[in-house]
């Protein structure tokens, strides 16, 4: 399994992801650089890792979501590649429209750093086997994580399963505690909270989520 | 200053103005063999104040022990290195930036660390993680919640965005801080041997390279401001605060060290105080060159900058490098893949000087030991004349009071307090290598680079201010004992030591005196404990309208270990335990905070720590730390036993837990229960082990006392021959210790 990490500037959570990744076997991770635009078309995986791309400035994602590699990221969406943007990465895919809605401030406006329990919500590709319900403790790490989306765009992503996480308790604010999503085709998903901070470190969960990777690229292959 | 013209020839007026003392100006004028021009002046007004030259510290310093087996680099580069086996080492450092978060919290914490983690990686090292010790004045004071607030802020937001975790902290609320909030960070980065990188200007011929943002105004003579008392007046210094951009930091860093990665540098140092006065004049003297440089060709964002302006303006994120002329092209090849921009501002000469251009004139021509070495300042010394007055407790009216008014004297105090509301607003996980939890004892990281040998660090920062100023040397000793203690909780032993001497104006002989006795108490504990010092700062001046601060030690300990076993926490892992003391089952009370709080003055005189029952104990932790069984183990510091004992409940994710402790027959109620001499440790483990737990203290020769038990009643219950004497709903008390920081956010 060949996956693409993304290095934009400001990402700080691209040496985690590839690290983590790298750990699981069969996944070969190649580093990309935001000004590169060749050939996404040979992986299996695109992830758009956390951090702070671009300082935050202007609006969280909104600078990377125009850098060069994000046209090519886009091409490789709508021929089906498999995007998986977490945190910063899910701001941007927000941004650049790969996903719907926003995420803007947290509520009490400050970062939040700790471990929480999300569950999973709809059944896709991005979480089988678990079930809907299943608990995860995961890390979050931000100050704007608050999933905002308007109403007519929330009940299509309900109708067609695109909530693929919720937190446990209402952390920052983000409608319907929503913490990770796909697009309709589910073949794009982002997800506020790190799965590569708990592959070996405290909380295990993130592990399930790489494996629910490793899961779908094997079962399409 | 009014604007004056760089070549103008200055006076004694303008030094003095410019906080030189006469007899340094005529030492520098005796020595020129003419009078400084003024962006001269400026030079020597900035290397020869407190904060860049430590002219009346350097002569107490010296004291340190700073060489070991380990110790790659002692003080006097950007930051100390230790080994740490299998080709790897640790960078680390602690700095202040005490002045600017007074006079713009938000900022100047920001900065602060912006500062240290280029300190970090100019070393060659990549940051993996950053401390905090903050002190702040009384929590009811008007000014002290927007300063916590602007502090963390600043900190989180800096640090979070560069990706370098926040990992451990400790914070300090006394009225001594009302006008001098303490901000000290610490940064520690990892490197290889073999890829360490100094501040040196070596090669004649090579070239001199800025990089990173362009100079401002920002900042001019932060150096010289950080050197002198304040006047509350002096909040309206604003635009001497420098400004950061964590960004431009993140870029920096990863340029800076992809350049090193290639070997494309020579040496380099960060532009921080004093900007590119001391970058380039302390890169010479390192050396044994000199320096000629082209101030036009600094990069600018503000137009028509003297030189004056140009070399003491503080903008962040700078770094002067040096660069042999054949891998220039390259160097400017990977800084302008991450958006930056490397300018050749001059080159490397022979002959021992500094010689700067500005306009095609010589504006600046001085030798560079001059400037490097000011002379030193004899301070004179004296012990305070009322010490015996602060070390008087009437014991007896302590002796009256109930056990329940002293329980609850202590459990009031701020200091005394979850610091969730502060510790969740750092990224303290980025990196993916943090073991443990902020609150813990000390922070635990893992060494994935040095693969299969499980590698870890443990980082603390320690200081008790309150024991500093009763009595400075047991301040010092005590720090350093404490710190060492909670490396040890973690299964590590303590490598090396930083540490931020916070002191108050040095023209006080009291001040001199305080500052010499805690020098003395550290290197008499680190001495003991075979631990060098290897980087550090000194924060001279901290005082307002002429009130000071405590004199404040903050130590940076370090810590390593290598092996299978598990780390243990502080918090109870389980609702049924024994509970020991193991250690002194009596602690002073001289210093403690259950005098400071019962009396409404800090007072008594502090316990000596027993450097030989420290080490003792510090083999017992070695030793326990091997054997298979759980434990949770914690120190008794700040508050005593009772408040040690509740933290380790308080933290841990069992609800309902309830404590019982009986006062042993033979002591001290009060020093048994809210003494505070070091070392003095919890343990809780199974009944089972309650054998093999006094067997190996029994070993280490230290004294093992089993005091109580951890059970499901949700009670704190103190007993004395029996009878219940203090009862309290443990989860009562813990909401309002989850509260307490909660308001200022």
């Amino acid at each position: 399994m060949r996956v693409g990490v993304i290095t934009f500037p400001g990402s700080n959570c691209d040496e985690d992801c590839s690290f983590s990744l790298g750990q699981l076997e069969g996944v070969e991770v190649s580093r990309l650089w935001h000004k590169d635009t060749a050939s996404l078309g040979e992986l299996d995986l695109i992830v758009l890792p956390g951090g702070f791309s671009y300082g935050d400035y202007l609006r969280t994602g909104a600078m990377a979501a125009i850098s060069p590699i994000m046209s090519a990221v886009k091409e490789y969406a709508s021929r089906g590649g498999r995007v998986f943007g977490i945190c910063n990465g899910f701001q941007i895919l927000c941004e650049s429209g790969l996903l719907p809605g926003a995420l803007v401030k947290n509520q009490k406006l400050g970062f939040i750093c700790k471990e929480v329990t999300i569950e999973v919500g709809d059944p896709s590709p991005w979480t089988a086997p678990l079930s809907t319900g299943t608990q995860l403790k995961l890390p979050i790490a931000h100050g704007e994580g608050r999933f905002v989306v308007d109403p007519t765009t929330y009940s299509e992503m309900k109708k067609h399963g695109q909530i693929a996480f919720r937190y446990l308790e209402d952390l920052n604010g983000s409608f319907e505690k929503i913490a990770g999503i796909t697009n309709r085709e589910k073949n794009v998903c982002g997800m506020m909270p790190h799965p590569e901070r708990a592959a070996d470190l405290k909380s295990r969960d993130g592990m399930k989520i790489w494996n629910a990777l490793l899961r779908q690229v094997r079962e399409k292959a | 200053m009014k604007w004056i013209s760089d070549t103008v020839i200055s006076t004694l007026e303008l030094a003095k103005e410019l906080s030189l003392s006469r007899e340094e100006y005529e030492y520098i004028c005796g020595k020129l063999a003419r009078k400084p021009n003024v962006a001269e002046l400026g030079i020597f007004s900035s290397m020869y104040s407190e904060h860049c030259s430590y002219k009346s510290s350097r002569k107490y310093l010296k004291r340190f022990p700073t060489s070991g087996k380990r110790v790659l680099q002692g003080p006097g580069e950007n930051a100390g290195i230790v080994d740490i086996g299998h080709g790897y080492a640790v960078a680390f450092k602690m700095e202040s930036h005490n002045h600017p978060s007074f006079i713009e919290p938000y900022q100047g914490a920001a900065t602060g660390v912006g500062g240290i983690l280029r300190d970090i990686f100019t070393m060659g090292a990549r940051p993996i993680a950053l401390m905090d010790s903050l002190c702040f004045g009384d929590p009811r004071n008007s000014k002290t919640p927007s300063l916590v607030r602007g502090v963390v802020k600043g900190i989180g937001d800096y640090g979070n965005a560069v990706g370098v975790p926040t990992v451990a902290g400790q914070t300090f609320f006394h009225s001594c801080y009302n006008q001098n909030p303490l901000v000290n960070a610490f940064a520690l980065g990892l490197v290889k041997t073999t890829d360490i990188y100094r501040g040196n200007a070596t090669g004649i011929g090579n070239v001199v390279v800025y990089v990173g943002a362009k100079t401002g105004r920002d900042g001019v003579h932060g150096a010289t401001m950080s050197s002198k008392e304040f006047s509350s007046e002096e909040e309206l210094a604003r635009p001497t605060v420098q400004v950061g951009d964590p960004f431009t930091e993140k870029l920096l860093l990863e340029a800076t060290l992809e350049a090193m990665s290639e070997k494309l540098m020579v040496g380099i140092q960060d532009m921080g105080a004093a900007g590119l006065t001391s970058s380039s004049f302390e890169m010479a003297h390192r050396a044994g060159t000199g320096l000629s440089l082209d101030l036009d060709k600094v990069p600018t964002r503000e137009t028509e900058m003297s030189a004056y302006e140009l070399l003491l303006s503080e903008s962040q994120e700078r770094m002067l490098l040096v660069c042999e002329p054949k891998n220039l092209d390259r160097l400017r090849q990977v800084y302008e893949k991450w958006d930056l921009h490397a300018e050749v501002i001059g080159e490397v000469i022979g002959g021992g000087r500094v010689l700067m251009q500005k306009n095609g004139m010589t504006v600046v021509d001085l030798p560079v030991e001059l400037v490097t070495d000011p002379p030193k300042v004899e301070r004179p010394l004296m012990a305070p004349s009322d010490l015996k007055q602060r070390w008087f407790v009437d014991r007896n009216k302590l002796l009256l009071g109930s056990l329940e008014k002293k329980f609850e004297s202590v459990f009031e105090a701020t200091s005394f307090a979850n610091p969730e509301p502060i510790i969740q607003q750092y990224d303290s996980m980025v990196g993916n290598r943090t073991e443990g939890d902020s609150f813990e004892d000390a922070a635990v990281l893992r060494v994935r680079e040095i693969p299969g040998k499980n590698v870890r660090l443990a980082l603390t920062v320690d200081g008790n201010p309150r024991v500093s100023w009763l009595w400075p040397l047991e301040g010092g000793r005590r720090a350093i004992a404490e710190a060492a203690i909670n490396l040890a909780l973690k299964g590590t032993q303590s490598i090396g030591v930083t540490d931020c001497l916070n002191f108050a104006s040095p023209e006080n002989p009291e001040t001199v005196w305080q500052f010499s006795e805690t020098v003395e108490g550290i290197s008499i504990a680190c001495e003991a404990l075979g631990i060098p010092v290897i980087s550090g700062n000194v924060s001279l001046y901290n005082e307002t309208d002429g009130k000071p601060i405590y004199p404040t030690p903050m130590i940076g300990m370090v810590g390593l270990s290598e092996g299978k076993e598990k780390v243990r926490p502080s918090a109870f892992h389980s609702s049924s335990l024994d509970l020991a003391l193991v250690g002194l089952p009596e602690g002073g009370i001289g210093g403690s905070l259950l005098a400071s709080q019962w009396f409404q003055r800090d007072c008594g005189q502090p316990e000596e720590t027993d450097l030989k029952s420290l080490v003792r104990t510090l083999n017992f932790l070695s030793k326990i730390k091997t054997k298979k069984f759980d434990y949770a183990i914690h120190d008794i510091s700040d508050g005593g036993l009772l408040l040690a004992a509740l933290e380790m409940a308080f933290y841990s994710r069992l609800n309902g837990l309830g404590i019982e402790i009986s006062i042993p027959r033979e002591v001290d109620v009060d020093a048994f229960l809210f003494g505070e001499t070091v070392p003095r440790i919890l343990v809780a483990y199974d009944t089972t082990e309650s054998t093999e737990v006094e067997m190996l203290a029994n070993q280490a020769g230290i004294k093992f006392t089993a005091i109580g038990s951890v059970n499901e009643q949700g009670q704190l219950v103190v007993k004395q021959g029996g009878a219940k004497v203090l009862q309290r709903d443990l989860a009562q008390l813990k909401t309002k210790w989850d509260q307490r920081l909660r308001g200022f956010f």
